[in-house]
């Protein structure tokens, strides 16, 4: 949607491009930052959740008389008081805010308390009785499948299925068969959770005339607004979320939640303004974090690399509810087809309940783990052919405007550069294969979608929309229903309008997050915000900018296309003595045109996937590529490993800021390396969480990571703006199985299930006779 | 935010009050030092005092006092970070330098203390957790409950001794004092602790611990400490390895000390080594001592991985050997 103001020659930019520090960091650094819990407000409630301690349970009564009877105590809500399904996919609402009949996991919420400080409230949680009927319970996915296995949901239709998908592309059983090598594995990928520094805190408050404002550490306010207003039966129009600076969400809060249901219930019943905030422990059973998957993958090829087919058959345990489920259940087949070409291909996806806190979407949805799954089989691959695997990857890398066999449309990719990056800096010519025992290197590649080509709920309005508001002052406003949450989001949308408009940074005030004030954006999921947001501002700048530089045409008697709008001032591209200061030119627009501003808007195109039954879930107007290689070590003595370096490059199209592209790059190579190697989200088969808590839920620390180099491969994206694409994400997904393959190389063990502890590298160590 | 539970807070400034203070009703008063340890476990729900006694305004519990043998004498009140950097400790007592250097983090070492450390709690993953967690769980022997999920016909608590500096301690032969209101007694660090997380050391309830008395190294001592942590920062030790050898100025061993922690409750002292007294330092003997740590040393679920700790073991102690460094006089 290029349709640069430049007259002649390629689009040179004065702002994109350059490397920028995130406006919001400085204050996020010196703790001046003000989350959700920092905000208070005048007799102010504090609310605490009951939970579940039974895995699965029959909630027989509830009596909370004790609770009410404590001095400081205004009010207890259960189930009963919103008794409406929710659930962020409109086809799979299976969630109440508080368990209405049964209880579903440890942790399940099942009643609520509002109290003036929270140490009362806590106290008074702990004093409502509950009389639960205890019933059997599953933890694990193959046992939610037995015939007669207790069932979750009663009126789920499918047992204990959340989704179901098997789709064929080609003819695999040919393809495989006319393989001269096949390789194979069963994988397991453990839970992992996101681990954001906030926890999830939310402020309801309810004024008399009835609007209902709920501040909320989320990553979708959009979503929030419609569930509040239909679970507590509000009219649309008269609920206002507000998301203050969110610290860090990686997909933890795209959802709605028990707090944000409950502290606006609350605050309706009592009048006042009502916070929940988490605990740490609670976090965790919030979780939806990354799923639990049991992969089979079987990847044939040629004598000469030609990759063949992929046969991929995954069980997914989702936990007690559906969440983002439907959609992971695609991704978890849908998003290894790129960046190689295959044959054919044929994916099985089931998604199964089981108590335990509901899985959704971390960093990488749903496609993390079979991208593991993939890389790895295909490294056994090359060992079979006696290829190297890079030189596999690259016999197969797709060409632009080449389709998926799942029929994605590809309009740009980099991978053959980023393979070309990674091997070159590495030195791994020189070490694949060659290091001695205990150090090895491995590659891997992935692609990432830079949004969803569909919106959740099906609608044909803009998936985003962003307003920008010109001042006399020269100061330039945006307003855009973003999710910013420490990614960049709003510095994204102040340098497209820098660019634009030609005005200084610090001219430029971001107003993200606040139903009232912004046009609607779907939130800070899939990677979308750039391609969306950043699409729907530039249409706004651009509008802005024609209208400005028409003006000051008029006063130059020059054509619009010769007015330059950058670095503060309006110039004659022809005679560059000819200048006015910005805020002259908006002083001159606006009383030539009245108040100025300017409404963009973003929706994806429709002839970019295939019209078969899911086609659209995965599908995406650009498409991110990301190789890793990784080099490590391990003590053959104890089995420790320690990745020692990871060098990432990545193609997220026109990098708009290197500075947090190369942040995000990084921040994903640390995620899915920790992942790799520490990480693990376990419910113990009594149904309680191994250890609910940063200490025992293992992120690594800064002295645990290995030296991080990232890379950045540009190409130039007809769809993104300015020709960018998606970082957010992508860069998570080789780390794992580069780390798995490095394994491989250092000590010849393949380890097939995550993450990569000590205790099995020994005992598969052992197991060959080598330690 | 977990709650604290509600209790009455004193701060004493000397010795005297405290001990006063803390005899008034000690079964339900508890002392604070640094606090690393007993917030986290009174916001848990473990304890719930009466009355909490804060110990860092007690100057008297700071000190480093020099004994005119060579010898250092502790305050309980010392932090982490000063025993990690104390030239004198870092010379004479490389190993508990070592040992205070790797527990948790910068910050938490500049707040804890080494009484703290020599007192806390043993650990175990059925009992550090909220009291929502193990309220689901149904308790332990330990606390709100009748078995140990860790050794289920178990009587007694076999939650894992996890204090970086006790074994270094033992191994130098360090004594503690505890004061009362009843008087002042002196135990070797070894004699501390009682093998029974239910009541995990000897302290009584009225008895503050004020200092730790190291003897002056002897003359070829050579000390090191190892510890086997998941993350190279934050966390517990899985396993953790004291060792002291006396060596003559042949390189013959005439003492061999050797201390393994995050077992079940008690520091292990590996026994029976007497027989390799009287041969040369050489990677054979650091083989046979290696071997005898991993025939006496059994890790327990408490902290998990416990088949994969046992296999450890052995290479843990022959690195903890490797690095054993000389006591100097800086
Ligand atoms: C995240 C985290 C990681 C940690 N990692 C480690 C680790 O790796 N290794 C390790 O050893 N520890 C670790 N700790 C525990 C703790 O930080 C240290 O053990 C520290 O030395 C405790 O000292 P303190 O002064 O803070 O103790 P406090 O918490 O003040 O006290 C601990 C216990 O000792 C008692 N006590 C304190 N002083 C005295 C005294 N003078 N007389 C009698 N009783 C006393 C208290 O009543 C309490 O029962 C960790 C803690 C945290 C939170
Ligand atoms: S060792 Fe047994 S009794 Fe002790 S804390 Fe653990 S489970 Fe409880």
């Amino acid at each position: 949607m290029d349709d640069s103001p430049a007259p002649d020659g390629p689009r040179t930019f004065s702002r994109i491009g350059q490397r920028s520090p995130n406006i919001r960091s400085f204050d996020a650094v010196t703790g001046r930052t003000r989350y959700t819990d920092d905000l208070s407000f005048p007799g102010m409630l504090h609310a605490k959740l009951l939970r579940s301690p039974h895995a699965h349970a029959r909630i027989v009564s509830i009596d909370a008389t004790d609770a009410l009877a404590m001095p400081g105590v205004h009010a207890v809500i259960t189930g009963k008081d919103m008794p409406v399904r929710y659930g962020v996919i409109p086809w799979t609402q299976d969630e109440y805010p508080l368990a209405l009949d049964k209880a579903l996991f440890v942790g399940d919420p099942v009643a609520c308390v509002a109290a003036v400080d929270e140490a009362i409230a806590t106290r008074a949680a702990a004093a409502i009785r509950v009389v639960y009927e205890v019933l059997p319970h599953i933890t694990e996915p193959e046992a939610a499948l037995e015939p007669g296995a207790p069932k979750l949901h009663e009126s789920n239709k499918h047992g204990n299925i959340t989704k179901s998908v098997q789709l064929t592309f080609g003819d695999l059983d040919a393809q495989m068969a006319a393989s001269d090598a096949v390789a194979e594995g069963h994988y397991f990928f453990e839970g992992m959770t996101h681990g954001a520094l906030e926890p999830h805190c939310a402020i309801g408050l309810w004024e008399p005339h009835g609007v209902l404002t709920v501040w909320s550490a989320t990553q979708v306010a959009h979503y929030l607004h419609r569930e509040l207003s239909r679970v507590l039966d509000l009219p649309y129009d008269r609920v206002r979320v507000i998301q203050p600076p969110v610290g860090g969400a990686f997909g933890a809060k795209s959802e709605p939640f028990a707090l944000e249901f409950c502290v606006g219930k609350l605050a309706m019943l009592t009048g006042r303004p009502v916070k929940l905030l988490y605990t740490r422990e609670e976090v965790f059973y919030a979780h939806r974090g990354r799923h639990p998957m049991k992969m089979h993958f079987r990847v044939g090829a040629k004598a000469d690399g030609t990759l063949t087919g992929c046969d991929a058959k995954t069980l997914i345990d989702g936990g007690a509810y559906a969440s983002f489920g439907l959609v992971t259940t695609y991704y978890s087949g849908q998003l290894v087809t790129a960046p190689l070409r295959l044959g054919a291909y044929r994916l099985d996806s089931t998604r199964v309940y089981t108590n335990k806190p509901a899985c959704g979407p971390k960093r990488g949805h749903g496609s993390v783990q079979p991208r593991f799954a993939f890389e790895v089989t295909l490294d056994k691959l090359a060992e079979k052919l006696g290829l190297d695997p890079i030189e596999l990857r690259r016999r197969n890398v797709l060409d632009v405007g080449e389709r998926t066999i799942n029929e994605f449309l590809i309009k740009s990719i980099g991978f053959r550069e980023c393979l070309d990056r990674v091997e070159a800096a590495s030195g791994w010519k020189q070490k694949h294969g060659k290091l001695p025992l205990g150090r090895g290197v491995g590659v891997a590649g992935s692609f990432y979608i830079s949004g969803t080509n569909y919106p959740i709920y099906p609608n044909e309005m803009p998936q985003s929309a962003v307003q920008i508001k010109v001042d006399r002052s020269g100061r330039v406003t945006v307003f855009s229903g973003l999710s910013e949450m420490g990614q960049g989001a709003d510095t994204m949308l102040a340098m497209i309008t820098s660019e634009e408009l030609g005005v200084d940074l610090a001219a430029i005030r971001v107003l993200s997050g606040d139903t009232d004030l912004s046009p609607v954006d779907l939130g800070g999921y899939s990677s979308r915000t750039t391609m969306m947001a950043g699409n729907a501002c530039l249409h706004a700048a651009r509008q802005l900018s024609t209208s400005i530089r028409a003006v000051v045409a008029e006063k130059w008697a020059c054509a619009p296309k010769h007015v330059a709008l950058a670095g503060g001032y309006a110039t004659e591209r022809q005679d560059t003595s000819r200048r006015m200061s910005l805020g002259e030119a908006f002083r001159l627009a606006e009383a030539k045109l009245g108040a100025l501003g300017a409404m963009g808007s973003y929706n994806t195109p429709k002839d970019v996937h295939g019209d078969y039954r899911g086609g659209t879930i995965g599908a995406s107007p650009a498409y991110s590529f990301t190789a890793h290689i990784a080099e490590v070590t391990v003590d053959l003595e104890t089995g420790v490993p320690r990745v020692e370096t990871i060098w990432a490059a990545h193609d997220a199209g026109k990098p708009l800021n290197p500075m947090i592209v190369e942040g995000q790059m990084e921040g994903s190579a640390y995620m899915g390396f920790a992942e790799a190697i520490l990480e693990e989200h376990v419910i113990r088969p009594d149904g309680l969480h191994r250890g609910p808590s940063l200490l025992d839920y293992r992120m690594p620390t800064s002295l645990d990571t290995p030296d991080l180099y990232s890379m950045l491969v540009e190409t130039a994206d007809p769809e993104g703006p300015f020709g960018a694409k998606e970082a957010g994400e992508g860069p998570l997904h080789s780390s794992i199985p580069a780390i798995a393959n490095a394994i491989y190389d250092a000590v010849g063990v393949r380890i097939d299930a995550l993450p990569f502890s000590p205790d099995k590298i020994l005992r598969a160590l052992r197991a060959k006779g080598a330690a | 935010m977990l709650p604290l539970p509600d209790f009455e807070w004193l701060a004493p400034t000397t010795l005297a009050d405290l001990v006063r203070a803390l005899g008034e009703h000690p079964t339900d008063t508890l002392l604070l030092a640094g606090g690393t340890d007993l917030l986290p476990n009174l916001k848990h729900g473990l304890h719930a005092p009466k009355r909490v006694i804060g110990l860092r305004r007690v100057r008297e519990l700071s000190l480093i006092e020099e004994s005119a043998d060579g010898g250092l004498t502790l305050g309980s009140g010392v932090t982490l970070d000063t025993l990690a950097n104390d030239a004198r400790i870092l010379a004479r007592y490389p190993a508990l330098a070592r040992a205070a250097s790797l527990v948790a983090s910068p910050q938490l070492r500049r707040m804890g203390t080494l009484g703290g450390n020599l007192c806390l709690d043993t650990r175990c993953a059925y009992i550090n957790q909220t009291a929502f967690w193990r309220g689901a769980l149904g308790g332990c022997l330990k606390r709100d409950g009748d078995v140990c999920h860790v050794v289920p016909q178990g009587k007694r608590c076999v939650a894992a001794f996890s204090a970086d500096t006790p074994a270094p301690l033992i191994t130098y032969d360090a004594t503690v004092e505890l004061v009362s209101v009843r008087g002042a007694r002196t135990l070797p660090v070894a004699k501390l602790f009682g093998g029974d997380g239910v009541k995990n050391h000897v302290r009584e309830a009225d008895e503050v611990l004020t200092r730790v008395t190291l003897p002056a190294p002897a003359r070829g001592l050579r000390s090191a400490y190892e510890k086997l942590r998941a993350r190279q920062a934050i966390d517990f030790p899985l396993l953790s390895i004291a060792a002291a050898l006396t060596v003559g100025d042949d390189e013959v061993v005439t003492d061999i000390r050797l201390v393994v922690g995050a077992l079940g409750a008690l520091p292990r002292v590996v026994r029976k080594l007497e027989a390799h007294v009287g041969k040369p330092v050489s990677p054979e003997l650091f083989d046979e001592l290696a071997r005898a740590a991993h025939t006496q040393c059994h890790p327990l679920s408490s902290l998990g991985a416990e088949a994969w700790r046992q296999d450890v073991v052995a290479p843990m102690v022959k690195r903890t050997l490797a690095a054993l460094r000389a006591s100097t006089r800086e």
